[in-house]
């Protein structure tokens, strides 16, 4: 395929994969919209004043980037993993496996797929905050770096997820299990630093955390962890876990026999 | 001469589990055939295929598509495959002009070569009308149609086609056939066919290859293989019943039902004297029909002689441990 066939290509699948979350959009787009709004009102509105500042934030401002990230995370994830695995289950990966594309695309396709469901309800859910908090961004660039960058990640983990499931019940274990608790405990509804020392070093070998940090410093200027390395241990996991999900389409791995 | 469409050789394949399902095939199909890959259930067939369009990893051998050497640029040897599979395998949930138009789009076509593409092929194959509905709203054989239309999207010079009439009406498969036809003697289009109607590769295919067991028993033309029937045995219908099977020196006659008889036709055997001989005995035939078709009389025959040779080669083998 030369450039212009594989854009075409590439093109071709990322706007299957977003007609695809679109149509079945009150599956998709509604649902972490209306959970995101109860948070606001119950952490936020109702029980955030009793428990005061954090970091020197209003209760509400502290959990605002952490929910748009919780969001960002659980639907780039959840749209790969569902994705590919019902091409699997339904055989339609094999329209692509025949075609001259190269693995790389496949894998983009999807990834950019998740993307723009993962990036597009983290802004239904940032607007829907702006009902609750006035925004304030102190690093845009950082803040939609990061936003992207994370949604990449999990776009690919849930890439990963769909080849080595074997049946729907796979693709739910991960985000039950897995994704849930490591957000809930990275640092979204509060600071690590209250925290016992060793509960914080615990914390410290959390993934999300580093993510939603950097995410948080964006938006208000405060980290628990340093920027940099958040930054630095993203871009690592972006391009290990990259290889691992082409080198397991290179080999067929669940898709061919 | 040119390149065949599609050469093979010494094409294995061995399973995760030790199954053998392809020991070392030989297989070439010239530009242009109508070529026939028949054999009973797990023989191998869907096996070559799958590994032909990539859709299963060869253990060892070599796939050559036009000359070219899928281990060295599958990417190209694919955008001459065409390939109709024998499950239904598109998103049920989507447009029926979106799935031909993303397939399209894998091909990297742009969308104004697609669109006169898809409207084109989805008239020709009854389609147009239904180009907006979800595809599970299709009729069985309107879902293999449309299979049909995404595999011809980015105009293959060999198409495969793995059982693309199972499940359709008699009416519609004729007018599939009649489609087939003339895609491959219009376009020069090379298919590959497999079936299990064998009226069916009878019909349409110029070339043949029987495989059962992982290997080809026999790879020759269906005129050839048509020739080399030994018998075959008409019904016959009486204009009146008979109490038992007349006799007829040098025929073999037996009485199916009281007004229905089955004649075995050895080859070089004349039918006219069968009817005189009826005749002259107050037998008259209304009608007359193959009770079989030649081809599947034939290739029951192969099957189960390769089956014997199987099993005569796992006693002998038996007997010496």
């Amino acid at each position: 395929m030369n450039a212009t066939q594989t854009f075409i290509a590439l093109w071709t699948l990322v706007l299957k994969e977003i007609k695809r979350f679109t149509r079945i959009w009150p599956q998709t787009l509604l649902p972490p919209s209306i959970t995101m709004a109860m948070y606001f009102i119950i952490f936020g509105n109702l029980i955030g004043p009793r428990i005061g500042d954090m970091d020197g934030f209003s209760y509400m401002d502290f959990i605002v980037p952490g929910l748009i990230m919780m969001s960002v995370i659980t639907n780039s994830y959840s749209n790969v993993a569902s994705s590919f695995f019902s091409n699997k289950f339904q055989r339609s990966i094999e329209e692509m496996m025949v075609s001259p594309m190269p693995n790389w695309v496949i894998l983009a396709g999807f990834i950019f797929g998740g993307m723009a469901r993962g990036l597009g309800v983290g802004l239904i859910v940032t607007l829907v905050s702006l009902f609750f908090t006035r925004l304030t961004v102190e690093h845009p660039l950082l803040t939609i770096l990061v936003v992207v960058l994370t949604s990449a990640l999990f776009s690919i983990g849930g890439f990963i997820n769909a080849l080595l499931a074997n049946k729907f019940d796979d693709i739910s274990i991960v985000p039950t299990f897995i994704l849930t608790p490591l957000t809930y405990l990275g640092g979204v509804f509060y600071s690590i630093s209250m925290l016992p020392d060793f509960w914080q070093g615990v914390s410290m070998l959390n993934p999300i955390l580093y993510m939603v940090n950097v995410f948080r410093y964006g938006f208000l200027g405060v980290s628990d962890i340093p920027v940099g390395w958040a930054l630095a241990a993203i871009f690592a996991f972006i391009i290990a876990l990259f290889l691992v999900a082409l080198t397991m389409l290179e080999r067929g791995k669940g898709i061919r026999s | 001469m040119a390149e065949p469409a599609l050469s093979i050789r010494g094409l294995t394949k061995v399973y995760g589990n030790g199954f053998q399902a392809l020991k070392g095939i030989d297989l070439d199909v010239q530009q242009g055939d109508f070529f026939a890959l028949l054999g009973p259930n797990g023989a191998g067939k869907s096996t070559t295929l799958g590994v032909v369009c990539s859709l299963v990893q060869k253990s060892a051998g070599k796939v050559s598509i036009f000359g070219i050497d899928i281990d060295k640029d599958f990417a190209k040897a694919k955008y001459q495959l065409g390939v109709v599979p024998q499950e239904f395998n598109f998103n049920q949930f989507e447009k029926v002009i979106d799935i031909v138009l993303a397939q399209a789009g894998y091909y990297g076509m742009t969308r104004n070569e697609a669109l006169p593409r898809a409207k084109q092929l989805l008239t020709d194959l009854g389609l147009w009308d239904k180009r907006h509905g979800n595809a599970r709203m299709l009729s069985g054989g309107m879902k293999r149609r449309l299979m049909i239309a995404r595999a011809l999207m980015h105009r293959p010079k060999l198409l495969i086609l793995d059982e693309p009439t199972a499940g359709v009406d008699i009416e519609l498969r004729r007018s599939m056939w009649e489609y087939m036809r003339r895609i491959n003697r219009d376009e020069g289009t090379t298919i590959i066919l497999t079936t299990h109607y064998l009226e069916e590769a009878e019909s349409l295919c110029r070339n043949i290859a029987i495989i059962n067991h992982g290997d080809i028993v026999r790879n020759t033309s269906m005129r050839e293989l048509l020739a080399e029937l030994d018998t075959e045995t008409f019904l016959l219908d009486l204009a009146k019943p008979v109490s038992t099977a007349p006799e007829v020196e040098g025929f073999e006659i037996q009485q199916l039902e009281p007004s229905q008889l089955a004649l075995v036709i050895h080859r070089g055997q004349q039918l006219n004297g069968v009817f005189s001989a009826l005749s002259e005995q107050g037998i008259n035939v209304v009608s007359m029909r193959n009770r079989a078709n030649r081809l599947e009389e034939m290739f029951v025959s192969m099957v189960e002689g390769s089956q014997r040779a199987i099993d005569q080669r796992a006693f002998e083998q038996e007997a010496q441990v």
